[in-house]
């Protein structure tokens, strides 16, 4: 058979797209570069400025057990170092979770803060603040900060399910239903929230006002430490669901064909995301945009193969809130901006753009 | 001639409606066989049931002798492809990741370079080589199809590694192509099963599938309505009852693309 001649305009793939889309290693090797250059500034940068040697010798000073001494070794150690860690795992847990359910949903708008999974996350976890003292603490005294990831994780999975359950009939997902089951699960626990609050004291009124906000600034090593545990295995297992997510894009049925076991794959992605999603939002609250900015610039840039997307969302997450953070806690120094206002005002008109791009007939 | 693919006492039903009612059925191995019959006889569920992403209420498919419901996702992979009717697809995939879908993961003893080479030779085969690099949102329907031919002859050359007897099943594999490329896509279903493959398609053109069929499935409501080599199944009087057409019999030329494959 003979093959037509190629019109010029006919090639969408070529130059740097194409070096990324074959050599995944330049991309992901790129990423990390960029992600090691931004949480040394992150360390560097703040009320107090601190320069990176000074900060190089701190860390290894603290590395060897060497005792530290003065205020920015404090600073580094004990401020700086634990927010660094807790945007890195937030970031990475959101992009790549938004990476996985846009995979899973077949749709390159789902978002977990877009469609609702965050706002059941925060909800679960305003519960296990304001009820869990209240009925529990008679008999176990404080709750242990534990509680939390476990009460946000339980309110992501139910969402995620019942989000699931409404919008995909026989294997289709209806863009619109999922959208439309975002607003009125956001609704929800709108309404939710504010029965929290009214209901709440001085205290448990702030750390609600934290969670529908978002931010790092009670970054502490107890915070991190409760994450560690739940978003480091979620990220390293999400890569492994790669190759059903791509089979998954044909449609559910073509995937059994292919020899992807899709109930497995899907069921396994929703417990990713519930758990990534409600550690990240108990320790850090709700922060929006992250997991749908972060994989459609990488589907443009690498393309939409989910054995490289997954990591490098991984990646470009930690990354960029980390990098967001930054600049929250520096813009208006010595006060800080709460980095969910900053990623809202980049991520609301982008998520805009994306939605006239596909009116304008464009395929997204 | 070996039995491939054996239906026994299939039945599905649907909230209380029969779609497919006791069918059994037996595909020899290396043959083609054409699924017939008017919209709502229960093709596509017939060849949903033979593929395995069913399950039947009663009765059984048998692959080899096996049971379907025995054989896990991945080796059933490796033994049938599937192609489906006009599909979309969520993410901007390339024609050649399309059709790197049916190899990704599957086959053994592949090297990367072996995967590259059966995508390659497959987009070929489909006559879809000149779009690799294209977007396969931006297709057009026709094109679509091609490519999705491309993917399953890539996934059955892949599977081959492990299984030498497959089968593939198409579901109105032409749907949507114009002439050259409706003839082009059961040229090659022809020449793979010279080749030992087992092919079962659902098709409406019944002068093509008189002209390609070693073998003809009438369904009407669910039930077999009559099977055999197309002269015995394709008379007036059963297409006037399954079709509610008049037709006369010397109207379907006997070679119906002779003419056509320049």
């Amino acid at each position: 058979m003979t093959a037509a001649v190629m019109e010029p305009a006919a090639m969408e793939d070529t130059g740097l797209r194409s070096l990324l889309r074959a050599r995944k290693g330049i991309l992901l090797s790129a990423l990390a570069l960029l992600l090691v250059l931004i949480s040394l500034a992150a360390l560097s940068v703040g009320a107090t400025g601190i320069p990176i040697s000074r900060a190089f010798t701190i860390l290894a000073d603290a590395a060897t057990g060497r005792s530290t001494v003065g205020g920015d070794a404090l600073i580094i150690l004990q401020v700086r170092l634990p927010r660094l860690f807790l945007g890195l795992l937030v970031g990475a847990a959101l992009a790549s979770s938004g990476a996985l359910m846009q995979g899973l949903f077949r749709n390159p708008l789902a978002d977990p803060g877009l469609v609702g999974v965050s706002a059941g996350a925060a909800v679960a976890a305003a519960a296990t603040i304001t009820l869990g003292d209240a009925l529990l603490a008679p008999f176990i005294g404080a709750l242990p900060f534990g509680a939390l990831p476990a009460g946000a994780f339980a309110g992501g999975l139910l969402t995620t399910l019942g989000l699931y359950l409404v919008a995909t009939r026989q294997g289709r997902t209806s863009i619109a239903t999922m959208l439309l089951a975002g607003v009125a699960f956001g609704a929800l626990s709108g309404a939710v929230m504010g029965l929290f609050s009214y209901l709440s004291d001085d205290r448990q009124l702030r750390d609600l006002a934290f969670w529908s906000l978002g931010s790092l600034s009670g970054a502490t090593w107890t915070k991190v430490a409760a994450i560690v545990p739940l978003i480091l295995p979620s990220l390293l297992l999400m890569p492994f669901l790669a190759r059903g997510l791509n089979a998954l894009s044909l449609g559910e049925a073509e995937a059994f064909h292919l020899g992807v076991p899709v109930q497995r794959v899907k069921a396994l992605a929703i417990l990713l995301v519930a758990v990534a999603v409600g550690a990240s939002v108990a320790a850090a609250g709700m922060i929006g945009f992250v997991g749908i900015v972060v994989p459609h610039v990488l589907r443009l840039l690498a393309g939409p193969d989910h054995r490289t997307l997954l990591p490098a969302s991984t990646l470009l997450g930690a990354t960029l809130l980390v990098g967001a953070d930054t600049v929250a806690r520096t813009i208006a120094a010595p006060a800080e901006l709460p980095i969910g206002i900053l990623t809202a005002t980049i991520g609301a008109p982008f998520f805009l753009w994306l939605l006239l791009r596909r009116q304008g007939g464009m395929a997204l | 001639m070996t039995i491939i693919l054996e239906a026994r006492g299939l039945s599905y039903r649907r909230s209380g409606r029969a779609l497919i009612e006791d069918i059994d059925l037996t595909i020899q191995e290396g043959s083609l066989t054409v699924v017939l019959g008017p919209n709502g006889a229960g093709k596509s569920t017939l060849m949903r049931l033979l593929c395995g992403e069913l399950a039947p209420t009663a009765g059984t498919v048998l692959l080899n002798g096996v049971p379907l419901r025995n054989i896990p996702a991945w080796l059933l992979a490796h033994k049938r492809a599937v192609m489906p009717q006009a599909s979309d697809l969520a993410f901007p995939f390339t024609a050649t990741e399309v059709t790197g879908l049916g190899v990704e993961g599957l086959g053994r003893g592949l090297s990367r370079a072996d995967r590259q080479r059966l995508v390659f030779e497959s987009l070929e085969q489909a006559d879809v080589a000149h779009l690799a690099r294209r977007n396969y949102q931006t297709l057009s329907g026709g094109e679509r199809q091609r490519v999705q031919f491309a993917r399953v002859l890539a996934q059955l050359k892949a599977g081959s590694t492990v299984e030498k007897r497959q089968l593939l099943l198409l579901d109105e594999p032409i749907a949507s192509l114009d002439l050259k490329h409706q003839l082009a896509v059961l040229a090659t279903a022809r020449e793979l099963v010279r080749k030992g493959l087992t092919v079962i398609a659902v098709l409406h053109d019944l002068q093509l599938a008189a002209g390609i069929a070693d073998d003809i499935v009438l369904l009407q409501d669910g039930h077999l309505a009559a099977r055999g080599t197309p002269d015995t199944v394709l008379t007036p009087t059963r297409l006037a009852e399954v079709f509610g057409v008049i037709l006369k019999e010397d109207a379907l030329p006997p070679h119906p693309w002779a003419l056509a494959m320049a």
